[in-house]
């Protein structure tokens, strides 16, 4: 059962972490494989016998399935994508956010919840609010975003930062390995939106700054290999803690191991 | 009368090439591109919304491209602003990478790609849409391929690659009249399909010249190509 | 997207413990980078880079008919274009009233500190004199584009040399190896207020949640002066707030002077 679930959840993630394999660079117009095995995925297209790259990006052999996983590029939205926006605009029926994507996005007053009061909507949002939310439909005029999940809110306290969203799964990592390194050394609530905004919150800014540096370390170099470790050695010894419970108790064990050993 | 290159080159040979990609960190794509002396520099920005309304485009994303040059890129000052010259420029700039570039995904946006000569040395345009085509690629845009861009020239009765301004301004007067003079060919090509994408002219050849002039350019462009695909995967990285 | 409101407050709160978030002082300047000669067909040339801020100067010589009230000065004209491919807040189109500020900022600290001798530019009183145009072109902008137009422009101009002449027409793509005549090097150095704190040499973000900016042009060859000063912003100062600008742009301004120096040394 667990390893059906694994291979479930590898197949959803972009991209997969092939840390042993060596990265293979294409750009468009390059021919990536020729003949009837393959299948063209996203930043390929098929020519004749050919699978032809249509991006600048890095190739991913999956089964039959060959890709380009981009190495730059706009933040393109999904649906049930969750990102960060700025509230840029307040009409009479919603907001305008800034989700720094190609086309504007609009948050209509009825997909928030608990919302009584019609007149003054600058009550609920106003101009320059950040916000976790979440794309509900892709239109040719825009994006239309909704608040009604859990985990979507208003963001509070802390800082912002702009990441390559293409990097946004490396920075997540499998099964969120890799955030969740990061908030624990650093003790930071964070969320990193799939548009490559970036919410940090910590009990003091130096902790924010420091898992601010973690997650540009990442972004600067994504393919180096262990770098979930590297990342949770680097922080370990940066982050001046407070002697937890846990840290009193295991030194507490070790004095008494050394006793025995005596 | 055989013509030889005054810098000792081989007819089809450019001159020493440099490309470089992610050049300025604020482009969602940049590159440099250089012809000997001529340097180019280029930056994406874009898919991003559009301004004014009324060139929204419903069914796909704009292209456009602003060609310019620094004034002192030149050796007479150039005065700031947009020329005529360098809005023809950034009109057929336009035209060369239009084909190659799918804005399906996003309707009512443009992608800007601003253009800015450095050092000019002839070429410059030619130069221009080589660096714009890394640029756009290192953005993350759907290509089907990139765009290689060359000068040809005739002077005398030699067809050759990638003029200098020598080369360019190459004439011969008698008695204050102008008998000879060099033609100018830029000529962009899209690498995979070998499509042509920029082609102008002005001058004096014959038919035949010119299909020889467009044949080179062919040939030069694809040595292109394996440079600015080399320049492309330098960037493993940032 | 612009800089969040969450930031900005994080900013002010990191300088209140008199740091930043790339952990520099208020008064320190990022690494400065300075290369001339960058445009072979210009008589003069500069990149400098502070941090990732890039931006060029130029300086191109011409000759003309001198103005009519300074029949014996040569002529300096400095414009300045704030590129849409250096920053995604820049449009295209005429220059900006931003564009037009930098440059006039950029002209007085040059005109009034007498850098270049306009005097000795004159060919022949009233009727030919040599015109030194400069241009500024930022490439990248990442915070604090002032400072460093202003040190690329003393760079281009302290390397700079004049075109040959022949029968009063100049004749470009011939460069003689005269310097141009200059007198003391002005050095600009540009306070940003965030909160209550005066900072120098912004980033990006550190700009946005400026509030006020004074920029000063002086000289430390031989003794201190001030030749050229722009307050900018929304807010207003005091007259300790303009002190304490003024002392700190003096004090800094003085190791920039050296720090300019030692780099065109190279």
């Amino acid at each position: 059962m667990e390893k059906e679930t694994k291979k479930k959840q590898e197949e959803n993630e972009e991209p997969v972490e092939h840390e042993h394999k060596p990265r293979v660079i294409t750009v468009p117009g390059e021919v990536l494989v020729s003949g009837p095995g393959y299948l063209p995925g996203e930043g390929t297209r098929r020519e004749g016998q050919d699978i032809v790259s249509s991006k600048f990006g890095v190739i991913e052999k999956n089964d039959k399935l060959i890709k380009v996983i981009p190495l730059s590029g706009a933040y393109i939205p999904r649906i049930g994508n969750n990102v960060i926006g700025e509230v840029t605009d307040v009409t009479f029926n919603g907001w305008i956010v800034d989700i720094a994507s190609p086309q504007a996005a609009f948050l209509p007053a009825s997909e928030c919840f608990g919302f009584i009061n019609k007149r003054d909507l600058t009550e609920y949002y106003t101009f320059g609010d950040n916000i976790v939310t979440k794309i509900k439909a892709i239109k040719s005029r825009g994006v239309d975003l909704t608040m009604k999940d859990r985990a979507l809110r208003k963001l509070e306290g802390g800082m912002i930062i702009h990441i390559n969203p293409t990097r946004v799964p490396r920075i997540i990592g499998r099964a969120g390995s890799m955030i969740n390194t990061i908030k624990d050394e650093t003790g930071c609530s964070i969320v990193v939106g799939q548009n490559g905004i970036v919410w940090i919150k910590g009990t003091n800014v130096e902790n924010e700054l420091l898992a601010k540096e973690a997650i540009e370390m990442i972004v600067e170099k994504p393919f180096v290999e262990g770098l979930t470790e590297k990342v949770k050695e680097f922080l370990s010894s940066k982050v001046k803690k407070p002697k937890k419970a846990e840290e009193k108790k295991e030194e507490k064990e070790e004095k008494k191991e050394s006793k025995e050993e005596e | 009368m055989a013509h030889k290159r005054e810098d000792g080159r081989e007819f089809d040979e450019t001159r020493k090439i440099e490309a470089k990609v992610g050049v300025i960190k604020n482009a969602d794509g940049s590159a440099m591109f250089s012809f000997g002396d001529s340097i180019a520099i280029a930056a994406v920005y874009g898919p991003r919304e559009l301004y004014p309304q009324h060139l929204k485009k419903p069914e796909k994303g704009l292209l456009r491209c602003y060609y310019d040059m620094l004034s002192f890129s030149v050796t007479e000052r150039k005065r700031p602003g947009p020329s005529r010259r360098s809005s023809e420029i950034s009109f057929v700039t336009t035209k060369a990478l239009e084909p190659v570039l799918n804005l399906d995904a996003f309707p009512n946006t443009v992608v800007d790609v601003y253009i800015m000569i450095l050092q000019a040395n002839a070429s410059t345009r030619c130069a221009g849409i080589n660096a714009a085509s890394l640029a756009l690629a290192n953005a993350g845009l759907e290509m089907t391929e990139l765009v290689s861009a060359v000068s040809i020239g005739k002077i005398e009765d030699a067809i050759v690659a990638d003029l200098t301004k020598d080369e360019e301004d190459y004439k011969i007067t008698k008695d204050g009249k102008k008998i000879k003079a060099a033609t100018d060919i830029p000529v962009a090509v899209l690498s995979r399909s070998g499509k042509i994408s920029l082609l102008q002219l002005d001058g004096k050849i014959k038919p035949q010249e010119l299909q020889e002039a467009v044949a080179l350019a062919k040939k030069v462009c694809a040595k292109i190509t394996e440079i600015q695909k080399n320049a492309l995967k330098k960037v493993k990285e940032s | 997207m612009e800089v969040s409101n969450l930031t900005k407050k994080r900013i002010e709160e990191l300088l209140k413990k008199e740091t930043r978030f790339d952990k520099r002082k208020p008064l320190e300047y990022r690494d400065i980078v300075i290369e001339t000669g960058i445009s072979k067909n210009a008589e003069g040339s500069a990149r400098v880079k502070i941090g990732d801020t890039e931006v060029l100067a130029g300086v191109k010589l011409d000759v003309m008919e001198p103005f009519t009230d300074t029949p014996e000065n040569g002529a300096l004209i400095v414009t300045a274009e704030l590129l849409p491919m250096s920053s995604p807040k820049f449009e295209s189109g005429p220059p900006s009233i931003q564009a037009i500020e930098l440059a006039r900022i950029i002209d007085r600290g040059i005109r009034e500190s007498e850098f270049i001798d306009l005097k000795k530019l004159c060919l022949r009183e009233g009727e030919l004199v040599w015109a030194v145009y400069i241009d500024i072109y930022p490439m990248n902008d990442d915070g604090n584009l002032i400072d460093a137009a202003a040190m690329a422009v003393v760079a281009a101009i302290k390397t700079a040399v004049f075109p040959e002449i022949k029968e009063d027409k100049v004749q470009y793509g011939k460069f003689t190896n005269k310097k141009l005549p200059l007198n003391e090097m002005p050095v600009t150095v540009t306070c940003y207020l965030v909160d209550d704190t005066f900072i120098l040499d912004p980033v990006v973000a550190e700009e946005e949640a400026a509030k006020c900016r004074v920029s000063i042009a002086a000289t430390f060859d031989k003794d201190e002066f001030i030749h050229a000063l722009q307050k900018s912003g929304e807010e207003a100062l005091t007259e300790k707030e303009i002190e304490t600008v003024l002392s700190i742009a003096l004090k800094e301004g003085k190791k920039l002077h050296a720090k300019i120096l030692a780099q065109l040394k190279k």
